[in-house]
């Protein structure tokens, strides 16, 4: 048999130019990610105990013991870092989902297909901000039944929830970098923990930034769990709210500028 | 549009590949050529480099030297062109344990770029043909191990891909699930998929392929059909046991009278092996019993991997090469 006359089936695919194939193949990821979430939701339920735990300690177990400066009621100021380290602590599930993936042998074969190469993280990240919609709005329902009141106006609140929620995908970007790096999901947890921790305590999350010691004061106010949770803070309790709120964007800009490009650099060569 | 595929090019062609991990050399100049139609098998024991080499060749890993091609695109510089053409299944089921089968089959569909009019079709094909229609609707999660094997090659055809890569298809599964996809691997060979694939087992190399070649420490060291492997070696193979290794040296002079080729002795066995069998074994014996001696253990078969490792290395495969459930290959990252 020569070659030259046999014909050789071509695949069926068609060409689609890079932008609507990231868009598509984006939206084919978050699908069956969203879909892990619906059949197996434990882990969306286990994934909001903990932080309803933490507003039910900090309200009820410590709060009495935390002055806050200005006459602020301490669940008013919580309820603000409360979002915030919801969403820090949550996008560890990035890292934990692409973690598990690369190990199962699926991104692998993500790979050998003729689909964009941002589309895995784009997908899986755009997944997690959906779960985070949904965990930041049952956290504020949690916060209102235990006090939280907002005491400015309903655009503030949906523009302090907006800010979380930009914080919250900027945090499954950098989670992303570290799922793929450590390429298993009990190893991205146990590497995860130790740099959030800092991050979510030496922080105003759950105490005024004021009364820790002096050499820990510049890093807990500019870091930038800090800076978002005081953006949210000041949107819901009042004050001038600009400054701060570019601030948060910046930071939120300012990661994914850094981590977008190095989550999709790894993928290309990583796995 | 469809993407065209010219034949005037190898499906597969592969120039001096390397590719080093830390200290270990998994690949030190491997050539390939792979003609369309044909159905290629790279034959070795565990760690001998196959994986590596379908890695490269499917661009999962760029080689450190050499240049691969696929369907007359190169792996490194078009690696785009090369994902249209190809579909790799392999030793691990890469399929999503959370979804159904079919939600499988149609998000690789989606991925792969197939038109929106053929994904669900394309899938409802595939699940039939794989005898997995009535699981169609299940999590993966609950399907057995053969059941998942079947999708992940599933998988890998959703896009009809003319050049169809497999990593040690059927390691580690059941007799029947391996017949059944030898059964659908020559179907797919029929309709005109070319087809390289690796495996741990002559057996596997014969039944499926035109074209064998024989991997160790990262270099091809023989090429052909089965038959010229095979006629280098002898067709059967036969082993004797003696009692100890004093009475196997004294049977070993004696047979190597009588035969063509010298036996070989480990131990207290010998092993002989010609491509005239029953003739051979009737001659041995009758020179042993003249000889008043008698083997303990007796047996003749097919030569194995391991024989013809032996015969080209001089030395044994370092694994098992029993033809069910060994270890899967360590994937060098």
């Amino acid at each position: 048999m020569s070659t030259a006359t046999m014909s050789i089936p071509a695949a069926d695919v068609v060409r689609r130019n890079r932008t609507e194939a990231a868009i598509r193949d984006s939206a084919a990821i978050a699908w069956r990610n969203l879909i892990g979430w619906r059949r197996v939701p434990q882990l969306l339920v286990f994934s909001t105990i903990q932080p309803v735990v933490f507003v039910l300690l900090f309200r009820y177990a410590f709060g009495g013991a935390i002055r806050v400066p200005g006459g602020v009621r301490y669940v008013d100021f919580l309820m603000p870092g409360i979002f915030v380290q919801t969403v820090v602590f949550g996008a560890m599930g990035t890292a934990i989902g692409l973690a598990t993936d690369l190990k199962s042998g699926l991104l692998e074969r993500f790979r050998t297909l003729p689909m964009s190469r941002s589309a895995v993280m784009a997908g899986r990240t755009l997944a997690d901000l959906a779960r985070n919609v949904f965990v930041v709005a049952l956290m504020f329902a949690v916060g209102y039944a235990v006090g939280f009141r907002v005491h400015t106006s309903v655009v503030a609140l949906i523009a302090a929830l907006l800010i979380v929620l930009l914080f919250s995908y900027a945090m499954s970007w950098v989670f992303a970098v570290v799922g793929l790096a450590v390429g298993d999901p009990e190893t991205a947890q146990a590497a995860a923990f130790p740099v959030l921790a800092p991050l979510v305590f030496a922080s105003s999350v759950f105490v005024p930034v004021s009364t820790m010691p002096t050499w820990l004061q510049g890093f807990a106010t500019h870091q930038p769990v800090s800076v978002v949770a005081t953006a949210v803070r000041t949107l819901v309790l009042g004050g001038p709210a600009g400054s701060d709120s570019l601030q948060a964007v910046a930071w939120c800009v300012g990661i994914l500028l850094v981590f977008a490009p190095l989550a999709v650099w790894r993928y290309k060569r990583t796995v | 549009m469809t993407i065209t595929t010219s034949p005037t090019v190898a499906a597969v062609e592969a120039v001096g590949l390397r590719k080093r991990f830390g200290d270990t050399e998994a690949l030190c100049g491997v050539d390939l050529h792979m003609q369309w139609g044909e159905v290629f098998a790279l034959l070795g024991p565990n760690g001998a480099g196959k994986t590596t080499a379908i890695r490269v060749l499917t661009t999962l890993i760029r080689p450190d030297a050499g240049r691969a091609s696929v369907a007359g695109f190169d792996v490194v510089r078009d690696a785009a062109e090369v994902r249209y053409r190809i579909g790799l299944a392999g030793q691990y089921a890469a399929v999503d344990p959370i979804l159904t089968g079919a939600e499988n089959l149609r998000l690789i569909g989606r991925l792969a770029q197939l038109p929106g009019h053929l994904i669900a079709r394309r899938a409802g094909e595939l699940l039939e043909r794989f005898s997995l229609s009535d699981a169609a609707d299940r999590p993966v999660r609950t399907y057995s191990g053969g059941m998942r094997r079947r999708l992940d090659v599933a998988a890998a055809l959703v896009q009809r891909p003319p050049v169809l890569f497999l990593d040690e298809p059927t390691t580690g599964l059941d007799l029947q699930s391996r017949n059944d996809l030898w059964a659908t691997i020559r179907e797919l060979v029929a309709e005109g998929t070319s087809v390289l694939l690796t495996t741990q087992y002559l057996e596997e190399a014969d039944r499926l392929a035109n074209r064998i070649a024989v991997v160790d420490r990262g270099v091809i060291i023989a090429e052909g059909t089965a038959a010229t492997l095979k006629s280098r070696l002898g067709a059967t193979v036969i082993e004797l046991g003696l009692a100890d290794e004093a009475v196997a040296a004294r049977s070993q002079a004696i047979v190597d009278k009588v035969l063509p080729a010298p036996a070989e002795r480990e131990n207290s066995t010998l092993r002989i092996t010609s491509d005239a069998g029953p003739r051979v074994l009737i001659e041995v014996l009758r020179s042993l019993d003249a000889a008043n001696l008698t083997p303990t253990t007796l047996s003749v078969r097919e030569p194995s991997l391991d024989d013809v490792f032996l015969s080209l290395t001089g030395r044994h495969t370092e694994t098992d090469t029993g033809h069910n459930g060994s270890a899967p290959e360590v994937k060098p990252r």
